[in-house]
C-alpha cells in the first residue's frame, strides 16, 4: 500500500471499508448463527449480573459460577451415562437422561456457589469484590484439581445437546432467512436464553418483583420502609441468578462441546460483566452488547472459512492470527472505556445493607 | 480505644498495637490450619480417583502433606525451591498490595507478569550476544519492569480518564497479553530455524540468574537463584515508599477516601495511573526474574498462576510489605511442596489453588473475631479489617 501517493491515502481506506461491508453482507448468513451462539454464555453471565446488581449486589464471581457449573454438568452427566447408559435420545436436541441429570446438577451447583456469595456479601457484609474473587480462585482451583484427577482415567463424556436444524429452504429465504437461521440454529440453552432475555426484560420493568428489585438496588433503606425485606430479596435474586450463570457454564461443556477443560470459561464471565455495563443494566441491552462482542468472534471465524480477496485480503493477511483471538477482549475494553460515562450503575450497587438496629 | 478526656499513654497505644498484631497473626494461622484440614478431607474424599489408590484412603492426605512439607522445607533443596517460588510471589504480591493501599484491585498480575517476561526475553534476544552477562541481566530486569509497568499503565489510564473499572479491564488485558505472548514467541522472539515457536534459552546467552553460590558453597540448594535478592530488597523499599514518603502517604490517603484526598489537593487521577504503573512494574519484575532465574525460555503455552496467587499473598499479608513477605514465603512453600506432592503420592498440584481460596475464605469470614464478638458484646467490632474495604465498586462512575 506504500505505493499509493499520500494525497490519496483516504481512498484505499474507504475502499477497504466498502469491501469489508460487502464481505460481511455476503457472509452474514454463514456466521450469524455462530455469533448468536457465542453470545449465549456472555448473555447468560450478563443476565446473572443484571439480577444481582439491580438488587444491589456486585457479583464478579460469575466466572467461577460458570466454571463450576461447566465442570459439574459435564462430570455428573458422564458419571450418569456410565451408570445407566445414554439410552435413545429424544428426537429434538438430542436430549438424553444423563444430559438432563447433568444439567440439573450444574444448576444446583451454580446456585450453591451463588449462595456462598450471597452469604459472604449480604450477611457477613464482606467486600463483594473480594468475595467474588475468592469464588473465582476457588472454582478454578477445585475444578482444576478434580479435572486433573479425572483426566488420568480418560472418562468418556455423555455427549452434548444438539442444535435445532433449520431446513436449508428456510435459510435461503431472501432478507429474513439468515435471521431465522441465526435465532433458531441453536441448541436448547441458546433458544432458552433468547426467551429469558425477553422475559427478564419485562419482569424487571413491569412486575412487582422487578420494582422491588430495582428499589432495593437504588435505595434499600427507602425500600425497607415500605415493607420490602431487602436482605431476603437480595438473597433470592443472587441465588436464583446463579442458575443463569450456571446455564452459561453448561452451554460451554454440554452444548458447544461435549467436554470440559481446565479454565474453559476464558474470561466470559468478565465479558458478561462488561456487557451488562455497556447494556446499562438491562437484559435487552446486555444481550445487544453480548452480540456485539460475539460478532468479532463471528467475523474472525468467517475470515478463516472464506478469505476475502483484494486489498482487504492483503490487509488481513498482514495481521497475525493472535490478533483476531485477542480482538474480542480488546473490543470489550474499548467499548467499556468509551461508554461507561453514559452508563450509570444502580445507586446502592455493591453497598452492603445494614438494617437500622432497634436500639 | 481510649475514652475521651483521658489521653492514651504511648505505653497503652503500644499495647493495643501489639494486641491487634497478635490477633491478625492468630486469624491468619487459624485460616491456614482450617484450610489444611479441609484440604485433607478433600484429598481423602477423592482419593478413589487417583490411579492405584483405594477409595477413601486415610493415609493419602498424610502422605500428600508429608511430601508437601519435605518439598517445601527440606534443606537445602526444599528451602531453595521455596525461596525461588516465593520471589515472584512476593514481588507481585507487593504490586497487588500497593494497589490495595490505593483502593485499586489489580487482577492483571498474569498479564503484567507475562509482559515482564517478554520484555526481559526481548533484551536477551537483542543484546545477549553483544553485552556482558551482568549488563544484560540488569537491562533485562529494567525492561521487564517497564513492560509490566506499561501493562499496568493501560488500566490505570482507563480508570482515571473514563472510570472503566480496573477489575474488568485488567482481566480483559490478561487475555490480550496471553495472545501477545503467543505472537511474540512465534514472531519476533522466535528462535531462528527451530521447528516449533520457542525463544532462545537465556542460559546460552550467559544471561541467566545463577544459583546462589558463595565460594563454591551452594548455600540454598540447586533452585535458589540470585533473583531472590530482588524480593529481599523490594520489601523494605516498598515499606519505605508507603510509610515514609509523601507519595506513599498520598497513595494511602487516596485509598482510604478518594474524595477527601482530592479535596485536600491531591491529584487522585494521577495517583491512580502512577500506582497501577508501579504495581504493574512489580509484577513485570516478577516475570523477569522468573524468566532469567527459573524457566530460561518461553515455550508455547507458557502461562502463570501469579495473578491469583499474588492476590492471595496481598490479602493474607494485609497489604503490608512485611506481611506480604511472610505470606509469599508460605505460598512459595506450598508451590514448592506441591511439586514433590505431585510426584510421589500423585496428588495434583492444583490442590494449592483450592487451598488458597479456602484460606482466603476463612480469612474474610474472620472466625476468631466473630467468636470473640459473640462472647463479649463490647469487644472490637467485626468490621472488616483495612485491606478488605476496597471502597470502589465496579462500574462506579467517578465524578
Amino acid at each position: 500500500m506504500s505505493d499509493i501517493p499520500g494525497a490519496l491515502d483516504a481512498i484505499p481506506l474507504l475502499g477497504i471499508l466498502f469491501q469489508l461491508f460487502g464481505y460481511v453482507l455476503a457472509n452474514l448468513q454463514y456466521v450469524s448463527n455462530t455469533t448468536v451462539a457465542v453470545a449465549v454464555p456472555i448473555t447468560l453471565a450478563a443476565l446473572c449480573g443484571v439480577m444481582c446488581e439491580r438488587s444491589g449486589v456486585v457479583n464478579i464471581g460469575l466466572e467461577g459460577i460458570m466454571l463450576t457449573a461447566a465442570f459439574v454438568g459435564w462430570f455428573v452427566a458422564a458419571e450418569a451415562a456410565g451408570a445407566m447408559g445414554t439410552g435413545t435420545p429424544l428426537p429434538y436436541f438430542g436430549i438424553t437422561m444423563p444430559l438432563v441429570i447433568g444439567l440439573v446438577a450444574a444448576l444446583v451447583a451454580g446456585m450453591a456457589v451463588s449462595l456462598l456469595h450471597a452469604w459472604l456479601s449480604i450477611s457477613l457484609r464482606i467486600d463483594q469484590i473480594i468475595s467474588g474473587t475468592i469464588i473465582n480462585i476457588g472454582a478454578a482451583g477445585i475444578t482444576g484439581y478434580l479435572y486433573s484427577l479425572i483426566s488420568s482415567q480418560s472418562l468418556v463424556g455423555a455427549g452434548q445437546f444438539q442444535k435445532l436444524q433449520v431446513p436449508p429452504g428456510v435459510v435461503d429465504i431472501p432478507v429474513v432467512g439468515w435471521l431465522i437461521n441465526a435465532i433458531f440454529d441453536q441448541g436448547p440453552i441458546g433458544l432458552v436464553t433468547i426467551v429469558i432475555v425477553v422475559v427478564l426484560q419485562i419482569m424487571l420493568f413491569r412486575s412487582r418483583w422487578g420494582l422491588r428489585t430495582r428499589a432495593s438496588g437504588e435505595h434499600p433503606r427507602a425500600a425497607e420502609t415500605v415493607g420490602i425485606d431487602v436482605v431476603w430479596l437480595r438473597y433470592r435474586n443472587v441465588v436464583a441468578s446463579g442458575a443463569l450463570a450456571a446455564l452459561g457454564g453448561v452451554w460451554l461443556s454440554m452444548e458447544q462441546t461435549g467436554n470440559f477443560n481446565a479454565g474453559m470459561t476464558q474470561g466470559r464471565g468478565f465479558i458478561g460483566l462488561a456487557a451488562m455495563i455497556v447494556g446499562r443494566w438491562t437484559p435487552l441491552g446486555a444481550f445487544g452488547a453480548a452480540l456485539l462482542f460475539a460478532s468479532v468472534t463471528g467475523l474472525s471465524q468467517s475470515l478463516t472459512i472464506s478469505h476475502p480477496t483484494g486489498d482487504l485480503g492483503s490487509l488481513i493477511n498482514g495481521v497475525p492470527g493472535e490478533f483476531w483471538e485477542a480482538l474480542p477482549y480488546i473490543i470489550t475494553i474499548v467499548v467499556l472505556a468509551g461508554l461507561i460515562g453514559r452508563s450509570i450503575a444502580p445507586a446502592a450497587d455493591g453497598q452492603p445493607y445494614e438494617r437500622e438496629s432497634a436500639s | 480505644m481510649s475514652t475521651p478526656g483521658r489521653p492514651a499513654s504511648s505505653r497503652h497505644l503500644l499495647g493495643v498495637w501489639i494486641r491487634s498484631l497478635l490477633w491478625t497473626f492468630a486469624e491468619s494461622v487459624v485460616a491456614i490450619l482450617l484450610a489444611v484440614v479441609l484440604g485433607g478431607i478433600g484429598i481423602f474424599l477423592f482419593s478413589g480417583l487417583l490411579p492405584n489408590h483405594s477409595a477413601f484412603d486415610l493415609g493419602l492426605p498424610i502422605a500428600a502433606y508429608g511430601a508437601l512439607w519435605s518439598g517445601a522445607l527440606g534443606y537445602p533443596n526444599g528451602v531453595g525451591s521455596t525461596l525461588s517460588y516465593a520471589t515472584p510471589l512476593i514481588l507481585a504480591g507487593l504490586g497487588v498490595g500497593l494497589g490495595f493501599k490505593a483502593g485499586l484491585f489489580n487482577i492483571g498480575g498474569r498479564g503484567q507478569f507475562l509482559m515482564g517476561a517478554i520484555g526481559a526475553m526481548a533484551v536477551v534476544t537483542l543484546f545477549g550476544q553483544s553485552l556482558p552477562g551482568l549488563a544484560t541481566i540488569v537491562l533485562a530486569l529494567a525492561v521487564a519492569a517497564i513492560f509490566g509497568g506499561f501493562a499496568g499503565f493501560i488500566p490505570g489510564v482507563l480508570k482515571a480518564t473514563s472510570g472503566a473499572h480496573e477489575v474488568v479491564t485488567t482481566i480483559m488485558l490478561n487475555y490480550v497479553f496471553v495472545f501477545a505472548t503467543y505472537w511474540a514467541i512465534s514472531g519476533p522472539l522466535r528462535l531462528p530455524h527451530s521447528p516449533q515457536p520457542i525463544t532462545v534459552d537465556v542460559g546460552t546467552r550467559a544471561s541467566a540468574l545463577g544459583t546462589i553460590n558463595i565460594l563454591g558453597w551452594n548455600l540454598l540448594g540447586r533452585d535458589a537463584h540470585w533473583g531472590v535478592l530482588l524480593a529481599v530488597l523490594g520489601i523494605p523499599l516498598l515499606w519505605f515508599l508507603l510509610y515514609r514518603t509523601t507519595l506513599g502517604f498520598e497513595i494511602r490517603a487516596a485509598g482510604a477516601n478518594s474524595d477527601a484526598a482530592r479535596y485536600a489537593g491531591m491529584k487522585t487521577r494521577q495517583l491512580v495511573v502512577l500506582t497501577m504503573s508501579m504495581a504493574g512494574a512489580l509484577c513485570g519484575l516478577a516475570g523477569g526474574t522468573t524468566l532469567l532465574g527459573v524457566v530460561h525460555q518461553i515455550a508455547p503455552g507458557y502461562d502463570t498462576t501469579i495473578g491469583f496467587d499474588a492476590i492471595t499473598v496481598a490479602l493474607l499479608g494485609r497489604s503490608n510489605p512485611i506481611g506480604i513477605a511472610l505470606a509469599g514465603l508460605l505460598l512459595g512453600g506450598m508451590r514448592a511442596g506441591a511439586q514433590s506432592m505431585q510426584i510421589s503420592p500423585g496428588v495434583p498440584g492444583e490442590l494449592v489453588d483450592a487451598l488458597q481460596a479456602v484460606i482466603l475464605l476463612f480469612l474474610v469470614i474472620n472466625l476468631l473475631r466473630r467468636w470473640r464478638a459473640m462472647r463479649h458484646v463490647d469487644a472490637p467490632t467485626v468490621a472488616p479489617a483495612e485491606p478488605y474495604g476496597l471502597g470502589a465498586v465496579p462500574a462506579e462512575v467517578s465524578e
